[in-house]
């Protein structure tokens, strides 16, 4: 069975287009390894029955012109699932049952996907470890009591554990792309407008972009093909033409020219990511391209920034979980006691954090000189990679400043958490696609990812380079299944 | 209250202890677009419908659901804006405010606070001192909120959401009204700019139309403006008007007692007749308003506002003035058919129907006469009007062309009430046709003096008043039917 579950998404597919394997048996093999790892605590909810269920009606009338035939795929629990229980990881959703689907998940659906369970995430998408979750930490496979990351902590943590083929997160400031650095996996944040918001649990609405998670490039590079899409329920998706990625995809990325953000080698990094970084550059010179100096020279404003703009529109977001219309509610004396008592139970530590430091910064008198200023200093970390794609076509920098940490490490240290995101940040900020591949490891044998940034809408270029590189690389996780029952 | 004066018609001023005020009023007018569906969403927006049945996941704050907005809305908006004469913003900017209450699911009312769609304009008001023009400040567009209901559960309040998300206009007035009547004539000119345009029903009853009046006084002549205070949410012009008056009054008494007046926002208790505080101006609320990341920037092009300007119908003040240019009618009576759009288009119809020989006065004269009576009397619009405007048109015919006399008329107007009967039809089938034969007009007078000979004798010594009399018999001779001129005539040939 365990065979099964280390499978890639592409030779599962290969696999059962071939009648190799039944949807069934693939499901069963992820269902016995989830059931086996419940000490990971990826999932929030699972929806194991139903997704055996539904295999087997796959297996009874297979279409194997869809994309994901029959594939069973667990999903970050920011993705409303039509009568499947979603809770962004917080108290006050604990008991929410959408009677809708999200855009991204039933493009999945529709390409013969099955809901295999919903996973663990920050509460609200905020956090970089997994710790904000109400429902607890997520262990990562990679050693025992180390952080999985986070936001997307469930999935990546779920992914690396060969407990779903493929998985999706979202990422606001680096939620899919750090923890696929701190799993050994791959994380790609696609362009904002790429893939339609509607039905995903709002966090920043300028900034949230869901996006695939997956064992290797060609992975991603299928699943992005499905999730991506125009729609019209979303203002703020984008028309624009999408590629055939995973067709599309190629190594062949001689002559690409590949930029190195000087601003990026910033006060304090660990010696290894230096180097895992020159190694990053090595290896894309192997596959061809071209490596030249760039500078964004805003780059040290985009955390602090980000933290000023994400909180805003959270504090807004999540006004409407009042404990009126669905949802936790603590009933009070009065309207406002109820809001009161509602909000102060339903919210975790960290979401009230935020939702105070955005309250902060958009009120009468702060609004300028946060909010506003914020504003116009991402359009200048915007118009540093305009300027900078006049010479290249893509950026490599580390994905992260450090490997996973140890549970508990740094939950009672915001800032030093924040600073997780200083690479990913202004590409959220930009609205850039940006990949994170596993590239190395560090001295605890922890893994090390590089981000490759690209240009708008250009996932194609971004996917190819990481495809090219990984190739190089070949990096392998090294799981020991040491949680296993 | 002591000291109210009234100079001209529509001024409206305060004495108090030898000081004149006067009162400056702005007025934000909420008018519910004329829509299917909602500003962000596909629910519809009938009135009077079960509670929380027009309610999409969108209206009611699902987490993860988005607002799209409905371009027919926006259509609307910048069709008003061209209606009030205002310039049409080629980039606004949906913003959210933001703020907790039960009725409000999002937490956030979506709405346009530095980028509105429709900036400056003016509207002309016919006062009977002459015309009036008020400036517009801006209009923007935003989302209703649902509806609070306190008095249904004893220990619980009712949300009713099908109003959250309906389409709003707001439309700011600069602080350019004066009195009580102006307001009036200021909300009634409005309404009947949006009904010309179908933007906006009017319907104060239903809601459609609301108002936050803003409210302060000064010593006539001064040219600075005094504190004012904004009473929230009035919902009939006689509230507005009882509003004005109390807090215009009561800000007087307070400046001559010496004191200061707070900016504040207060409410009008239409039981009481009575403004009361409902917050201070520190306690007013920080809304945060700052730009909606759901929504993209609303770019209208050029091109997109000149076809909306092509479909803008002939709109009240035009309207009026052709119709004294081309039927010759007063401009009093102009302002009165054009005020309604279906009253004009009415007359319009008749005019059209009575066809060349037509006759404007007794058109007007009928319309806004016996017609008006009846709708009145009836209380029903003239969309709903017994008689159609081709019948009236005909019983207008019948009297310009002498087959019936304007007496008779009425007989027959009173007739055609009962399903617009064809009058023409009434005539043949009682006998009411004018009676002008001269020959059996002389014979009928003939008779007459013979009986009454001593007054004929009277009449020709000099009691004229008698002539009346003869008339009058001769008209009950006839049952009514004969022609009145000919009677004068033949009478007085014959005395």
């Amino acid at each position: 069975m365990t065979e099964i579950t280390s499978l890639s998404l592409f030779e599962l597919i290969k696999n059962i287009k071939e009648k190799k394997i039944s949807s069934n048996e693939v499901t069963k093999s992820f269902v016995y390894r989830s059931e086996k790892s419940k000490k990971l605590n990826t999932y929030v909810t699972e929806n194991f029955e139903n997704c055996l269920k539904l295999s087997k009606e796959f297996d009874n009338k297979p279409n194997f012109d869809l994309k994901l035939p029959g594939i069973p795929i667990a999903v970050k629990d920011l993705f409303c699932t039509n009568e499947v229980r979603t809770t962004a990881g917080s108290n006050i959703l604990n008991n929410f049952v959408p009677s809708y689907e999200s855009t991204v998940t039933q493009n999945i659906w529709n390409e013969g996907g099955i809901l295999l369970g919903k996973l663990n995430c920050d509460e609200f998408a905020m956090g970089s470890s997994n710790e904000t979750s109400f429902f607890g930490n997520v262990q990562n496979p990679i050693a025992k009591d180390l952080v999985p990351g986070g936001s997307s902590g469930g999935s990546s943590s779920a992914l690396a554990a060969n407990l779903t083929p493929v998985t999706i997160g979202t990422d606001t400031g680096g939620s899919i792309r750090q923890p696929a650095s701190f799993t050994g996996t791959v994380g790609l944040k696609p362009t904002y407008g790429s893939c339609s918001r509607y039905g995903i649990v709002a966090f920043a609405s300028s900034l949230d972009q869901a996006g695939p998670m997956s064992k290797d490039v060609k992975d991603s590079s299928i699943l992005l093909e499905v999730i991506s899409s125009f729609d019209k329920k979303d203002s703020t998706s984008i028309d624009f033409k999408r590629n055939n990625y995973s067709s599309e995809l190629t190594r062949n990325i001689k002559g690409i020219k590949i930029g190195i953000p000087k601003e990026y080698r910033v006060d304090g990094m660990p010696g290894e990511i230096e180097n895992l970084w020159k190694k990053g550059i090595e290896y894309a010179k192997d596959c061809g391209a071209e490596i030249i100096d760039i500078s964004l020279p805003h780059t040290s404003y985009a955390l602090p920034t980000y933290y000023i703009v994400a909180p805003a529109e959270a504090s807004s977001n999540l006004a409407r979980y009042d404990g009126v219309k669905y949802g936790l509610r603590s009933p009070g004396e009065s309207l406002i006691d109820m809001y009161e008592k509602t909000r102060s139970e339903g919210f975790g530590e960290e979401v009230k954090r935020r939702i105070l430091i955005g309250t902060y910064v958009l009120s009468s008198g702060y609004y300028d000189a946060y909010y506003l200023k914020a504003q116009k200093v991402r359009q200048l970390i915007k118009k540093d990679f305009d300027d900078a794609y006049n010479k290249v076509d893509a950026i490599l920098t580390p994905s992260t400043p450090s490997s996973a940490f140890k549970i508990g490490e740094k939950s009672n240290d915001p800032v030093s958490m924040y600073l997780n995101d200083i690479f990913t940040v202004p590409v959220n900020l930009s609205g850039l696609p940006g990949i994170s591949i596993p590239a190395g490891r560090d001295k605890n044998n922890y893994p090390l990812g590089l981000q490759i940034i690209g240009k708008p809408f250009d996932e194609q270029t971004v996917l190819n380079i990481a495809y090219s590189m990984e190739e190089k690389i070949n990096y392998k996780n090294n799981i020991t299944d040491w949680w296993m029952e | 209250m002591d000291g109210i004066m009234s100079k001209k018609n529509s001024e409206y001023l305060i004495e108090r202890n030898d000081n004149i005020y006067e009162v400056v009023i702005g007025l934000e007018v909420h008018a519910q677009v004329t829509s299917n569906s909602k500003l962000f969403s596909s629910s519809s927006t009938k009135f009077g419908a079960e509670p929380n049945t027009q309610v999409s996941l969108v209206d009611a704050a699902f987490p993860g659901m988005l607002p799209v907005i409905n371009e027919y809305c926006v259509k609307q908006a910048i069709k008003t804006g061209i209606g009030l004469k205002a310039k049409i913003n080629n980039k606004s900017v949906f913003d959210r405010k933001n703020y907790f209450y039960a009725d409000l699911p999002q937490g956030y009312q979506i709405s346009q606070y530095k980028y509105p769609i429709v900036g400056e304009g003016n509207v002309i008001l016919d006062m009977p001192e002459g015309q009036k023009q008020v400036g517009i400040e801006r209009l923007h567009l935003e989302q209703d909120a649902g509806k609070s209901i306190h008095d249904v559960d004893p220990s619980n309040t009712l949300v009713d959401l099908n109003r959250s998300g309906v389409a709003l206009m707001e439309i700011v007035s600069k602080p350019d009204l004066r009195s009580p009547d102006e307001v009036n004539a200021y909300i009634k000119k409005l309404r009947s700019i949006m009904r010309y345009l179908g933007t906006c029903d009017g319907n104060m009853q239903e809601g459609s139309l609301r108002a936050d009046v803003n409210v302060s006084v000064r010593i006539k002549g001064s040219t600075d403006l005094g504190t004012r205070c904004e009473i929230k949410n009035v919902n009939s012009i006689k509230f507005m008007q009882m509003a004005i008056i109390y807090e215009a009054n009561r800000q007087v008494d307070l400046i001559e007692e010496g004191e200061e007046i707070d900016q504040e926002t207060r409410l009008f208790d239409t039981k009481k007749n009575e403004t009361r505080s409902m917050r201070s101006k520190e306690d007013a609320h920080d809304y945060r308003y700052f730009p909606d990341p759901d929504l993209l920037p609303l770019e209208i092009t050029d091109d997109f506002i000149d076809q909306l300007k092509s479909e803008i119908p002939e709109l009240p003040d035009d309207k009026k003035k052709r119709f004294i240019d081309e039927f010759k009618i007063s401009p009093y009576e102009a302002t009165i058919l054009v005020s309604d759009i279906d009253t004009a288009k009415y007359f319009e119809e008749v005019v059209a129907k009575m066809g060349k020989n037509r006759d404007m006065k007794l058109a007007v004269n009928w319309i806004t006469g016996e017609l008006f009576a009846v709708l009145n009397n009836k209380n029903i619009e003239i969309t709903q009007s017994p008689i159609s405007a081709k019948n009236l048109a005909k019983l207008i015919n019948l009297i310009k062309n002498g087959t019936i006399s304007g007496k008779i008329a009425k007989t027959i107007f009173e007739l055609m009430l009962d399903g617009d009967i064809d009058p023409q039809i009434i005539v043949e089938e009682k006998g009411l046709k004018q009676q002008s034969d001269p020959k059996a007009l002389e014979a009928l007078i003939d008779k007459i003096i013979n009986n009454n000979r001593e007054k004929a004798i009277e009449y020709k010594q000099g009691k004229e008043k008698l002539f009346g009399f003869f008339v009058g018999q001769a008209m009950k001779a006839s049952g009514g039917k004969a022609n009145p001129q000919l009677i004068n005539e033949i009478l007085k040939k014959k005395l």
